[in-house]
């Protein structure tokens, strides 16, 4: 193990914590300034490409584990859909964000359900991405063409 | 000449947009390497992308995210026109004044109607109805200064925007999965060229032997 | 509501005009060069260029999806996909580039003829422009009240939509997952080997045998 990979590693070190406090940053404010789930999603999943690059992919799924991200990609999609469900039932139209909070003059029903699913669509996106990159990136360990 | 210049220029993000869609159709079309078509593929999706955005786009627009306080423009509105209505039989030169003491903030103090929509800013109506023109504009009063209201922005079309936001993550999905057969073709064929691909799908379905293929090639 | 517009030069257009050459330039080297490690870091920069392009023409929240996604995500997904497939792509007779190469001219020249009557870049009366999405520049101050309105229109105007493009990122996921899982690796048969159950007999590595005419292409 060379300098190199010393030095990668210390500032892999460093750049993550901002990485995942730039991506919550932008999947919370996306109703303020540019920004939202999808690209809060695809941030959180680059900083553990980030780090399994540096760190290895072992160790990366010691940290998240595939099982837990399968389970992400699921539990996205159900936060989404199961928000319009809930709209449903208190009344409303599929995904009538309105019904959520009727009394507010100021569209809070609006913002929560504008949060909520963006949460949905931001935890899906990540999973997946990240789980896409396990995949692939999990690939070469296996036996390769001349081990069949 | 100019009126040349202003048709190019009008029409320059289309013909790149066609160039890129080409050149990504071309890659699909000649390379027999599955990779490199998927390559190509991508590059045929984001030139539509572009093609979106150039759509969307409007001269002197901004980013499609509102600016601060307007959504107070209808309370500005309304705050204005009681202002004119109170002020309206006291002539022209009483309401150049309020509206010069709305515009300069609560310094004046003088109308307590017109520091009262202080921190809004008037002069949609002040423009349009001849009769608030400022006869004699007190001094130190900037016009231009009063006529700048929040309402004017321009904003960009932001439906193209959202489509291709989202079009962007359904995108890298998609090759992913596009990428991993890629793999799976591999890993059962050896090799991602087209050609050995026919070559070996000819050899295990009609049992050809090496050389009867080479000969009937 | 008419908006005047003037069509014409400005720094903004110059920005613009070199952005979309470079662009180009970058994609008619990613067609010559044919080593994939080379296209993929062409495709990287490639997406970073449309991302300060799209900023450009003032759409942030889409320059910020492409700058996380392509120079990101997508060159590292290409990049591992390339490691578990070829490197280098095999070299193309010329005669098999002159038909595609027709074929595409034609279109292009055809589409290019068809950009004479298309509204001009920047128009704010144009029919892309005019009706719905002014509409919801509009109307999303009193209805949803979310100063972004990019976010507004995809999460409450187009809630359902967006709920179909999760729906599809989702089962990419799954299909990767299914193509690559763990598991994959007993399900999977070369075309070359033998029915499964001799497969003990057949000899193990003598499997690309038969391209090896076509696939050793210089290396």
């Amino acid at each position: 193990m060379g300098m190199g990979h010393v030095i990668l590693r210390v500032t892999i070190k460093l750049l993550f914590a901002p990485i995942v406090l730039f991506a919550f940053y932008v999947q919370f404010h996306g109703d303020y300034g540019p920004g939202g789930g999808f690209q809060a999603g695809v941030i959180l999943a680059v900083a553990f490409v980030l780090y399994a690059l540096g760190f290895g992919l072992e160790e990366t799924k010691r940290a998240i584990p595939p099982r837990f991200l399968t389970f992400g990609m699921a539990f996205g999609v159900m936060i989404y859909v199961g928000t319009g469900f809930l709209t449903l039932f208190l009344g409303g139209n599929f995904l009538d964000y309105n019904v959520l909070d009727p009394d507010s003059h100021h569209n809070a029903g609006q913002h929560l359900g504008i949060l909520m699913v963006e949460f949905g669509v931001g935890m899906a996106v990540a999973s997946t991405m990240l789980q896409i990159f396990y995949l692939f990136a999990g690939r070469e360990a296996e036996p390769s063409d001349d081990a069949w | 000449m100019v009126d040349v210049l202003d048709f190019v220029i009008a029409r320059y993000n289309y013909w790149i947009v066609i160039v890129l869609m080409m050149t990504g159709l071309y890659i699909v079309f000649s390379r027999g390497n599955l990779v490199k078509s998927l390559i190509g593929l991508n590059l045929f999706q984001t030139s539509v992308f572009i093609f979106y955005i150039s759509i969307g786009r409007i001269t002197g627009g901004t980013a499609p995210i509102l600016l601060e306080g307007h959504g107070d423009e209808h309370d500005a509105e309304g705050a204005a026109d009681l202002h004119g209505a109170t002020v309206g039989g006291e002539g022209a030169s009483h309401a150049a004044d309020a509206h010069a003491g709305a515009a300069h903030g609560a310094e004046a103090g003088l109308h307590p109607l017109g520091s009262g929509s202080a921190d809004v800013a008037p002069g949609a109506d002040l423009l349009a109805s001849p009769s608030h023109v400022p006869v004699g504009d007190p001094p130190g009063v900037d016009v231009v200064e009063i006529t700048r209201t929040v309402g004017d922005t321009i904003y960009s079309n932001p439906l193209p925007h959202v489509l291709i936001l989202t079009a962007i993550v359904v995108g890298v999905a998609t090759t992913a999965v596009g990428l991993a057969i890629c793999v799976r073709i591999k890993e059962a064929y050896g090799t991602v060229e087209e050609d050995a691909l026919e070559a070996m799908d000819n050899a295990a379905e009609y049992g050809l032997t090496e050389g009867q293929a080479e000969g009937a090639a | 509501m008419e908006i005047p517009f003037e069509p014409g030069f400005s720094w903004t257009v110059l920005i613009d005009l070199s952005l979309l050459t470079l662009l180009m330039l970058c994609g008619l080297a990613m067609v010559r060069m044919r080593r994939l490690f080379g296209v993929a870091m062409l495709s990287g920069i490639y997406s970073l260029l449309s991302a300060a392009f799209f900023v450009v023409l003032d759409a942030v929240d889409v320059a910020f999806t492409e700058a996380a996604v392509g120079a990101g995500v997508s060159t590292v997904l290409v990049l591992s996909g390339m490691a578990l497939t070829s490197k280098r792509e095999q070299r193309v007779s010329s005669r098999r580039t002159i038909l595609p190469l027709a074929i595409v001219v034609i279109v292009g020249a055809a589409l290019v003829y068809a950009t004479i009557d298309m509204p001009a870049i920047g128009d704010p009366n144009s029919p892309a422009n005019a009706y719905v999405g002014q509409a919801y520049v509009e109307r999303s101050p009193e209805d949803i009240g979310v100063p972004n309105i990019v976010t507004g229109v995809l999460a409450s105007y187009r809630g359902y939509d967006t709920m179909g493009e999760t729906l599809v990122v989702f089962t990419a996921g799954l299909a990767c997952l299914l193509l690559l899982g763990s598991g994959s690796i007993r399900g999977g048969r070369k075309v070359t080997d033998p029915a499964p159950s001799e497969d003990e007999a057949s000899p193990v590595g003598e499997a690309p045998a038969p391209a090896r005419p076509l696939s050793d292409g210089p290396r």
